[in-house]
């Protein structure tokens, strides 16, 4: 392989002066200074969401109001930190939503633990946990930052999905042709 | 004001707004608030008005300027700066100042109590001392005193004293290290500061203030103002000054007493509250102080730059130079990285200390060849300009070393 010696060069007069770099330095701090700031006001204005962004966890419920969660507790059990906690409760067999038997008693998502690694909602068989757009969490008190259900579902809100799974297995039921 | 009781005629004639209203105002709000009171008691009242004036005065430019000074830096860094307190932040002095003030004042166990107390105190009224001789504009003297140049360095001198008490009364490894740099950094430069305007002193055959600024009255070719910023050696002895100054200041690049990668805050370790808000105050006293000086020395005082720009009162244009050069200051302690404490201390010994002593005979070469008209006013300024740049580039080649191999050092 060639070696190809690299020459240094000595300083020349004027950079010895230091004189061209101090102007040059002054020159780029003048740049900076009429430039437009790149700073973000905060509380003012907020950071544009990229779509896929993993924020706090929450739980949905879809178009027709039923809670989607049906207590598989295995977003529980993928969870590395352990954060999830659920007890699983039966719906009583005359309810409307009655034919899908499980729906969680309680769902507490402690928010002091999660890391926002996205596994529970990859993990979900029913799309019923989504890490969505809400990224500032802040409570007074270690118990403010444990999310109940109530909490989970104010802040889940509908998923608009039309793929009725529940409805639709319930219609083919009533038609006699349940597998 | 105390105004030049005694002004001569030749410095009414010399401008055409020299009597205007506007001009007079400052000395006229003096006399009729000074003449409500008896006779013997005009003096007394008139002083304090001087000093009030110019404490309220300086003191708004310190707010302002601390709050101008934080938007800038954050400007320079991309950032808007405080913007929360009031419109665009602009009640952020007042906020400050209630901080400090409420601010806990806690003193070590172990401090000497007097000194440090006295510390703070001591470094403000030193530099507030400094501004009873600055000419602030046509008459607005407020002592005038025939050796003004010699009062103005011996008060800001002292401000080191004060220095040195608070580092070693704080009793702090910090606080003792940084007073101990303070101290030689100080010294250091106060020699190229008081050298660099020597040749003016030599120039305009005084020592006062006043003297100095009618010596750069008139215009050459009819509009360039007659400043000794104008004249090579001039020029010169203006960079030197202000490269001093920053040192002198304890500005960046020369803020190595209060480095705080290395020295925590400096002398202002042990100093919480208000006595660190009267040290802040005291440093930016000496920074508009020193650049009030620069404006009297070189940039022709309270004189407009063009002929017909006179009819603007005189202190419109000795703030308007002071704002420009505070922000130039500013400009600096943005850019420029600190120096380490050798290569500060050799910048001043050889580098900044020979080249104000040469300019002291480029000066004298000017002021002996002032005679010197037609072809041989060019060859005055060209002899000058090499007499200049000859010894600055020489002087530098010498500082930035000759080209020998490195040696590495192994600890």
């Amino acid at each position: 392989m060639a070696v190809k010696i690299v020459e240094r060069k000595p300083l020349t007069l004027a950079e010895r002066t230091y004189i061209p770099q101090i102007v040059g330095a002054l020159k780029t701090t003048w740049k900076h200074l009429v430039k437009s700031k790149e700073t973000m006001e905060y509380p003012e204005q907020r950071p544009a969401i990229p779509p896929r962004y993993r924020g706090v966890p929450t739980l949905v419920k879809d178009p027709n109001g039923r809670e989607k969660c049906v207590s598989c507790q295995l977003c529980e059990f993928v969870c590395p930190p352990k954060a999830i906690r659920i007890t699983p409760g039966e719906i009583p067999p005359g309810a409307p939503t009655g034919h899908v038997e499980k729906a969680p008693q309680a769902f507490e998502i402690d928010m002091l633990r999660c890391i926002y690694c996205g596994m529970c909602e990859e993990v979900c068989p029913e799309e019923a946990i989504v890490l969505q757009n809400q990224y500032s969490m802040s409570g007074y008190s270690r118990s403010e930052m444990v999310n109940h259900k109530d909490r989970l579902y104010e802040l889940g809100g509908t998923l608009p999905d039309s793929h009725l799974k529940w409805d639709k297995k319930k219609s083919a039921e009533d038609h006699g042709n349940a597998h | 004001m105390i105004g030049a009781t005694s002004f001569s005629p030749l410095l009414l004639a010399a401008g055409a707004g020299a009597d205007s209203f506007l001009e007079r105002l400052p000395l006229v709000i003096r006399d009729t608030v000074a003449g409500v009171f008896p006779a013997p008691l005009q003096w007394l009242v008139g002083s304090t008005l001087s000093i009030v004036a110019i404490v309220a005065i300086f003191g708004g430019i310190f707010a302002g300027l601390t709050l101008v000074e934080r938007k800038m830096l954050g400007r320079i860094q991309n950032r808007p700066g405080p913007n929360r307190t009031g419109p665009m932040g602009l009640l952020q002095p007042i906020a400050d100042g209630i901080k400090a003030l409420t601010k806990e004042d806690i003193v070590p166990r172990s401090a000497d109590h007097l000194l440090h107390y006295l510390a703070p105190v001591a470094l403000l009224a030193f530099s507030i001392l400094t501004f009873a001789v600055i000419p602030f504009g046509r008459n607005l003297v407020p002592l005038e005193l025939d050796a003004a140049v010699l009062y103005f360095f011996a008060a800001g001198a002292a401000s080191e004293l004060a220095i040195f008490m608070a580092g070693w009364a704080s009793r702090n490894k910090f606080s003792l290290l940084a007073a101990m740099r303070a101290l030689a950094q100080l010294i250091s430069y106060e020699l190229p500061l008081l050298l660099s305007f020597v040749p003016i002193i030599m120039l305009a055959g005084t020592l006062s203030m006043t003297g100095i600024i009618d010596a750069q009255a008139g215009w050459q070719l009819g509009f360039i103002p007659r400043w000794y910023i104008f004249t090579p050696w001039g020029f010169a002895a203006f960079v030197i000054f202000l490269i001093a100054a920053l040192a002198e200041s304890n500005r960046s690049p020369f803020d190595l007493p209060e480095a705080e990668s290395e020295l925590i805050a400096g002398h202002l370790t042990e100093y919480s509250g208000f006595k660190y808000a009267l040290f802040f105050m005291a440093e930016y006293f000496g920074m508009i102080a020193l650049s009030g000086m620069a404006i009297t020395l070189f940039l022709g005082g309270w004189r407009a730059p063009l002929p017909f720009l006179e009819f603007i009162p005189s202190y419109a244009w000795f703030g308007a130079k002071l704002l420009v050069l505070l922000l130039f200051f500013i400009w600096i302690r943005g850019t420029f990285p600190r120096l380490r404490i050798d290569q500060l201390t050799r910048l001043a010994w050889k580098f900044l200390v020979p080249l104000a002593l040469v300019n002291l005979g480029t000066a004298a070469f000017w002021s002996l060849t002032s005679g010197w008209s037609g072809a041989l006013q060019l060859v005055r300024w060209a002899l000058t300009i090499a007499m200049v740049i000859g010894p600055f580039v020489l002087l530098g080649r010498g500082l930035s070393g000759t080209h020998r191999p490195r040696t590495y050092r192994y600890a």
